[in-house]
């Protein structure tokens, strides 16, 4: 029996440090401290054993070699036009580099699930940036705490224990009783049920609550109407006044703000509001991002591309344009003649549209686990999991870069490995 | 491998050579006295010949960076060059990609860079952007100025704690040397707040910026550091601050020196040499810092020179960012790290009609060209602060030729006639001058001069060739061949092997990252470590078996050793 003490959870963006893993032989057999979600993965799951290729996508797999699957997927991309390298937020920044390096090579597009998620928070952030700071700010010194459009109960199990509601710090002894806990959603969810005030705002009205929070704020009550997005205008005052008197606020968003109506402007006005706060009091936001390395992907591809992500390296220099370079784009288009789908699962995010389309084209699968993209895919190459198998880099949420423990040896080629070796081949065809 | 560089006009101030015909020979990455018969040649033709460039205060990699660029698609879009068999793609001006950081420095003659600033949670991320910037060597700055810990050490007076923080803190974060930035005010940010000189007293921590700074300086010598304490001002970038920085200054007298350098480094001084109460009646007091700096033998500075168009403001003063980005209306980025530091990015565009930025302009140059001794006053432009590196070759120019300078007043908003000195000044400045600000005086500053800005036997074999000929021609007036010469070096050789040729990348070996390991007695670490274990337990979000930046981020270390001498215990 083996026991990793500090240990990190490779589920959530809250990327929880603080596991203490037991091991016997080469198994997982308890994750301490793990919340349900971080435990379920940890402990293992149907993994997909060797390599599988198959030519009619209505037949059956066949076992095939390593060797064969990574000289067929290097095929596919040298022979596509438009091929889309996607997916990345389940992998170490490690395998990033790898996956951008193949992406160039290939003249591909390279694009992340936050194309899916949290992609609008990007677009905010490029028109109007982001007012942040690391969790443990929040957990030392928030008073108020917002989360609008996420529900942390159910998708980031521990970032009230330990960041945001019942953390507690210097400034924050009293943990949950000192803070004030508000929650803005279009339905009663189960953080609503421990929070201090529910705002329920109606399906699609995010931007215009934010716009009325704003003209209340800088003194113009008068303007705005009896109700606004279904909130009644005394509960908006209110919740104006309880926002001024925190002495640091934190504001979390999740999709229910970056997938609805307004998408991209919501964040845009959410991240103005902060703004303005910050002239009354200190104030902070941050995306509750998913999976727990979709901020590392961000970081890799700005420091190596300039870009977060969407990149198009079909000229030969990194082409950005969310809206023509996103991986729904191309699909959506039909323009993707082949997909390289790893660490992140399109057959199960993606609108129905974008999978028929993936249907249609050769795509490869790289990834530890059987999932609907396996049902789409040509070529399927199983890899160890990253930051259970495989040590390497991941960002927190709150950009904290952090090094991810191996808890057990891989029974699997790691996607580094992979990547390489696909790289070394396509460079072979192409005669480089 | 050997190489030898022949007829090459050497400038190199260590050495006292200034333009003479000198042959370098270059064996094992290292300059050596002589090599044999079976050496490659390069003719240099009379041509130009420094020591590879060395900056000392420059943006490069890390948290805020990334910010810049995640901030500006805008900026990655300007600068793009494909990828070439050799070349990964270039991107962007003010925030580059990591390679074209370190192709862009290389294709100017610069071999070695320091990033600025880094707090020590965040400096893994630090590490995998130096990881990843090829050819240059490298090394990163680690704040202490707002850190808890620090400031709790400070409180106590207990100067052994603080310096065994200090060099653990340079250990966890493969830290080169002590930042300082705007200290205290970085905790004050925390709830929105800021000091608003030295003798503030920063809430709950009581402590002054004044104990920060000193207590800083009286630990970095104890230490025997490289390079000295590196200090943003508090109050930077308001008018009038050029009183808190002849104060700050000040302070170095209270300190001796361990090494023959300075013991405070007072950085980017076109944004701490302003006079005036307000935007309004804002002047340059360039003078009078200068003046300091010629009657004084322990503070150096380097110059933050503007550069008119486009820049991107970053630093660990968020306050100050609050306030520019309230000026501009524009993006801001704000990136507080618990128990640490804060910080800030807001993109600037500096354009020539505005009286504030005409005259911050002037300050940079007039700091150059008003302080006697070029050691005094290294050249950057706080790459992206003031502008992106790529202009150092302008501002090159600038200092070498008052009639390019007289052309650039023509441009401008006629506040830098009233405002500023710089229209009267007509000191040229020399390429020995130019290699000492660009060269020498950094590495001396840097605590780096025995391998790092000179060409003698010994010193690392980075070399830049460039193409003119210092003989043949008047910097005066063919600034225009001055300034491209330096844009596009005819050679760069780092570390003996030829890395630009014409001006082009031929080769991306990897640099090497300079970090500082300091020793202090094992009893002075246990006791400060019992506190810095509190601070896990209690404060931060992560556990302290995760913090320290491992081995795997340092790839090719160049560990400098410094430290007090362990006390034996009988």
């Amino acid at each position: 029996m083996a026991v990793i003490t500090d240990a990190l959870c490779p589920f959530c963006g809250c990327t929880c440090d603080d596991l203490t893993i037991v091991t016997e032989g080469n198994k997982i057999i308890e994750a301490k401290h793990a919340c349900k979600l971080g435990a379920a993965k940890i402990m293992g799951h149907h993994r997909i054993k060797a390599p599988m290729m198959r030519t009619d996508k209505n037949g059956n797999f066949k076992e095939v070699s390593y060797e064969e699957a990574i000289n067929e997927t290097a095929k596919i991309l040298v022979n596509s036009k438009r091929p889309l390298l996607y997916g990345w937020a389940s992998a170490l920044c490690e395998v990033h580099k790898k996956g951008i390096l193949l992406a160039e090579e290939v003249g591909g597009i390279i694009d992340n699930t936050a194309s899916v998620c949290h992609g609008p928070s990007t677009l905010a952030v490029h028109e109007k940036g982001l007012p942040t700071s690391t969790l443990g700010q929040v957990k030392n010194r928030a008073d108020v705490v917002v989360f609008w459009g996420s529900n942390p109960v159910q998708a980031h199990p521990r970032h009230m224990g330990r960041y945001s509601v019942f953390a507690k710090g210097f400034f924050s002894d009293k943990g949950r009783r000192g803070r004030k806990i508000i929650v803005a959603d279009v339905r009663k969810t189960e953080t609503a049920n421990i929070a201090d005030e529910y705002i329920q705002v109606q399906q699609g009205s995010d931007y215009l609550v934010i716009s009325a929070l704003r003209a209340i704020l800088s003194g113009h009550a008068d303007v705005v109407p009896d109700a606004v997005g279904g909130v009644p205008k005394e509960q908006l005052v209110k919740l104006v006044d309880t926002l001024k008197a925190a002495k640091f606020g934190a504001v979390f968003f999740g999709m229910g703000l970056t997938q609805s109506q307004g998408r991209y402007k919501n964040i845009d006005n959410a991240i103005s509001l902060i703004f303005e706060l910050n002239s009354f009091t200190k104030y902070v936001i941050m995306p509750m991002r998913g999976h727990y390395n979709v901020t590392g992907f961000g970081q890799v591809c700005s420091w190596e591309t300039g870009f977060a992500t969407a990149v198009d390296f079909a000229r030969g220099v990194p082409y950005y344009n969310p809206g023509e370079t996103a991986a729904n784009d191309l699909l959506l288009r039909k323009e993707a003649d082949a997909a390289m789908i790893i660490a992140g699962d399109a057959g199960a995010h993606f609108p129905a549209n974008s999978v028929r389309h993936l249907a249609k084209i050769p795509v490869v699968q790289i990834d530890p686990y059987w999932n609907p993209t396996t049902e789409v895919a040509n070529v399927v190459i199983p890899t160890a999991i990253c930051g259970i198998e495989v040590e390497g880099t991941a960002y927190r949420m709150d950009g904290v870069s952090l090094r991810y423990r191996k808890m057990i040896e891989p029974t699997h080629p790691t996607d580094m490995e992979v990547l390489d070796r696909i790289t070394e081949r396509v460079r072979e065809i192409k005669g480089d | 491998m050997e190489l030898l560089i022949k007829n090459g006009a050497v400038y190199d101030p260590k050495n006292g050579i200034k333009g003479d015909k000198t042959d370098i020979s270059i064996k094992d990455g290292k300059i050596v006295d002589k090599v044999s018969s079976k050496a490659s040649v390069i003719d240099a033709g009379g041509r130009l010949v420094m020591p590879g460039g060395v900056d000392a205060h420059s943006h490069i990699a890390g948290a805020k960076v990334n910010v810049g660029r995640i901030m500006r698609p805008e900026d990655t879009r300007s600068g793009l060059k494909p990828r070439t068999k050799i070349t990964r793609p270039y991107t962007g001006y003010t925030v580059p990609n990591v390679y074209a950081m370190g192709y862009r420095y290389a294709q100017m003659g610069y071999t070695t860079v320091f990033e600025a600033a880094q707090a020590i949670m965040k400096a893994r991320h630090t590490h995998e952007e130096l990881e990843e910037i090829p050819i240059i060597d490298k090394g990163a700055l680690t704040l202490f100025g707002s850190n808890w810990p620090t400031m709790d050490f400070v409180r106590e007076k207990n100067m052994d704690k603080l310096a065994a923080y200090v060099a653990w803190g340079l250990l966890a974060s493969r830290g080169f040397g002590v930042k300082v930035v705007n200290p205290g005010g970085g905790e004050m940010w925390g709830f929105g707040k800021n000091v608003t000189g030295l003798d503030d007293v920063v809430p709950n921590f009581d402590v002054t910026p004044r104990d920060i700074i000193v207590s800083l300086m009286k630990v970095n010598e104890m230490l025997g550091l490289p390079h000295s304490v590196h200090l943003h001002c508090n109050n930077t970038g308001k008018p009038g601050d050029y009183k808190t920085t002849l104060a700050s200054m000040e302070l170095a007298k209270q300190v001796r020196p361990s090494k023959d350098r300075q013991v405070l480094h007072v950085t980017h001084l076109t944004f701490n040499a302003m006079g005036g109460t307000n935007w309004g009646d804002f002047e340059s007091k360039a003078d009078e810092i200068a003046n300091f700096l010629n009657n004084s033998e322990n503070v150096t500075t380097d110059m933050g020179q503007l550069i008119f168009g486009s820049a991107t403001t970053m630093t660990a003063d968020g306050p100050l960012q609050y306030a520019n980005a309230k000026l501009t209306h524009g993006k801001w980025g704000n990136g507080d790290v618990e128990l640490e530091d804060a910080s800030g990015v807001v993109p600037m565009y500096y354009a020539r009609q505005v009286s504030v930025f005409s005259i911050m302009w002037a300050i940079g140059l007039e700091l150059a060209l008003l302080t006697k001794d070029p050691y005094k006053v290294l050249l950057t432009t706080d790459h992206p602060n003031g502008g992106p590196f790529v202009n150092y070759p302008e501002v090159i120019a600038l200092l070498m030729s008052n009639k390019k300078r007289q052309e650039e007043i023509k441009t401008l908003h006629e506040a830098v006639h009233k405002r500023t000195k710089i229209p009267g000044i007509e000191r040229e400045l020399d390429f020995n001058d130019i290699a000492i600000m660009t060269r020498a005086g950094s590495a001396k500053v840097l605590g780096l001069l025995d391998t790092k800005g000179h060409l003698g036997a010994g010193a690392d074999a980075d070399i830049a060739i460039y193409d003119i000929q210092p003989d043949q021609i008047d910097p005066s007036v063919e600034h225009a061949k001055v300034k491209s010469a330096f844009s596009s070096a005819a050679y760069t050789i780092k570390g003996g092997e030829i890395v630009v040729k014409d001006g082009q990348i031929v080769a991306t070996p990897m640099g090497r990252t300079f970090w500082v390991d300091a020793s202090v007695p094992d009893q002075h670490t246990d006791i400060m470590m019992k506190d810095i274990r509190l601070k896990f337990k209690n404060y931060y979000s992560i556990n302290l078996a995760n913090y320290m930046v491992q081995d795997a981020y340092v790839t090719h270390p160049n560990v400098v050793k410094a430290g007090v001498i362990s006390v034996e215990v009988s």
